[in-house]
């Protein structure tokens, strides 16, 4: 259970992790970067198991990795969008950021309770007593998110396991 | 059987594939720049000791070059030395990568190549399928020398006509954006045809593809010709082509029906006629850049400002986007007028299209450029604004001081 922390259409990274913290791999130094011009004190605020609620186009812009990252290091416990940039989408999963693509992310509002079970793919908004469905991951991406990123899966398993 | 994006799979994989289709690929090229190079290493050195094929890999310095600051300056150390670790012959600080992956012959019909920059969609000009990625995503291929991918639905872009003179390919490209929006062709191919495409240069081609990104695209793509044969040279080119295609959507344009256009603070699909905002002040004025650095670019600029001057508080500076660039420029005289006329010429790289250096907004200052992105906060201050625009308009706008027509 967590707070919803909501945002508009378009959100690009440049706003997510200005490019100046492109330069560290530090994911506390990327964690205090997080909307640091955008919402000042965004990575302060947020607490382990919040929710980052978004419309349209989620994370459009560069393949900066330290986006998601950044998101991910603030305790965020999931990304609940419209929809999603292809790049970013790719990235979240790729570092074991959740990400659910669900409709009913507009009906969302700021400071809702909500909860969700990333295996079955369901949002509960608990403030407003609705339920939401997202859309399924499909095949192997969902492996790759169960194993908590690309990384973790491939410590245990070949990359040409994907293919099966 | 199928889109360019299906047969450069199918051709790739030994069988047929579909769009919608996951598949996991080889990758015929590799690469990361200085900003993007640490997490990808970060991401290998967790699953791997030994780099899957150093001749696949491709590492430019482009972003901060020379290293402007001392963390700069230290994660390019770091880089550096797991390309001597590695033995990766292809490490460059002398360009934007996507100008060395095509000055150097990396990018050729046919190819698959993962970028750790959104703009690696540049190298559909040359008929490779192209995209950008992530840097674990790099790490992985780093270490397996492959890539799953979803073989995307396609979007083909028509265009007929001749373009009005003073009317460039960056014109185009920003109309195209302008109508179909930031997510208009989101997880997409974009196939570039027509006329006005077969009549373009490769160089002119690569500014389209290079901006596919900015309307979410997957890639940018030209199917290959005889301009594309000439460009590579018969060894590295592939007769590839699309057979009985299937578009997802179908959009034509007119190019005599274009003027020069630029995109607007803060959105790249914020695009108006450059009429609608002339006489706009301008602190800085930057040429350069993946999206219009090459020399037919200066070639245009070094045109206006021949006998002129840059207005003396707009600063205007000039990054050819590699060091063959650099050179051409040297030879043709185009320097010494870019001299001439009061601008700055900085090395090649990326130069201020981050905000990193070498031309970074303070509050309250307003740019124009012939870069690809023009968020909030890109150049510097998250007070500053950019406007996108070709390089003919952007010389005129450095002249005047202001956002000027280059027809004028």
């Amino acid at each position: 259970m967590g707070k919803a922390w909501v945002f508009g259409d378009d959100v690009n990274t440049d706003l997510i992790t200005p490019s100046r913290f492109n330069l560290t791999t530090d994911e506390k130094e990327l964690a205090q970067a997080c909307f640091c011009e955008a919402r000042p004190g965004f990575s302060v605020m947020v607490k382990p198991g919040d929710f980052l609620v978004a419309g349209e186009n989620f994370g459009c812009g560069s393949s900066r990795e330290h986006a998601p990252v950044a998101i991910k290091a603030c305790g965020i416990k999931a990304v609940i969008a419209q929809s999603f940039a292809r790049i970013f989408l790719r990235n979240a999963i790729n570092i074991g950021l959740p990400v659910l693509v669900c409709d009913g992310a507009g009906k969302i509002h700021e400071g809702d309770e909500l909860d969700a079970d990333l295996q079955k793919g369901t949002i509960k908004n608990i403030t407003k007593d609705e339920d939401y469905k997202a859309q399924p991951l499909p095949g192997f991406i969902l492996r790759i998110v169960q194993a908590g990123g690309i990384i973790p899966y491939l410590k245990r398993h070949s990359i040409d396991e994907l293919n099966d | 059987m199928g889109t360019l994006a299906e047969e450069i799979f199918s051709a790739k994989l030994g069988r047929e594939v579909h769009a919608g289709e996951f598949v996991l690929s080889d990758i015929d090229v590799v690469m990361s720049h200085d900003s993007t190079s640490p997490l990808a290493i970060k991401a290998f050195e967790q699953i791997g000791t030994r780099v899957f094929n150093a001749d696949k890999i491709v590492i430019p310095f482009d972003h901060v070059v020379p290293p402007a600051n001392i963390n700069a300056a230290a994660i390019q150390k770091t880089t550096r030395e797991f390309v001597k670790s590695q033995n990766i012959r292809h490490f460059y600080s002398e360009g934007v990568c996507h100008q060395l992956l095509i000055d150097k012959g990396f990018a050729s019909p046919g190819k698959i190549i993962i970028g750790g920059d959104s703009h690696t969609c540049t190298h559909g000009a040359l008929g490779a399928f192209a995209t950008g990625m992530g840097s674990t995503d790099i790490g992985v291929a780093y270490a397996t020398g492959k890539s799953w991918f979803m073989v995307p639905e396609t979007h083909m872009f028509r265009v007929e006509g001749h373009l009005p003179s003073g009317v460039y390919a960056k014109d185009l490209i920003l109309d195209i954006i302008g109508k179909t929006k930031a997510n208009g062709a989101t997880y997409r191919s974009c196939e570039f045809a027509g006329s006005t495409i077969s009549n373009m240069t490769v160089s002119e081609r690569v500014t389209l593809c290079n901006m596919a990104i900015e309307m979410g695209g997957k890639t940018g793509l030209v199917q290959p010709d005889d301009k594309t044969r000439k460009f590579v040279g018969d060894r590295d080119y592939r007769a590839i082509a699309a057979k009985d295609p299937e578009y997802e959507k179908e959009r034509t344009f007119s190019a005599a029906d274009l003027d020069p256009k630029v995109a607007c603070p803060s959105r790249v699909d914020n695009v108006k006629s450059v009429a609608d905002v002339a006489g706009t002040p301008l602190d800085e004025v930057f040429i350069g850049s993946c999206t219009n650095g090459r020399t037919d670019d200066l070639e245009i600029v070094a045109r206006i400002f021949k006998g002129k001057k840059v207005n003396r508080f707009t600063r205007t500076i000039i990054v050819p986007a590699s060091r063959t660039v650099y050179e051409e420029a040297l030879q043709k005289g185009f320097i010494n007028t870019f001299l001439s006329a009061g601008a700055v010429v900085c090395n090649p790289g990326c130069g201020p299209c981050t905000g990193r250096h070498q031309g970074v907004l303070a509050d309250g200052e307003t740019a124009l450029t012939t870069m690809n992105r023009n968020f909030t906060g890109r150049m510097g201050s998250p007070k500053s604004e950019i406007f996108i625009a070709s390089p003919a308009t952007a010389a005129a706008s450095a002249i005047r001081g202001s956002i000027a027509d280059p027809r004028e």
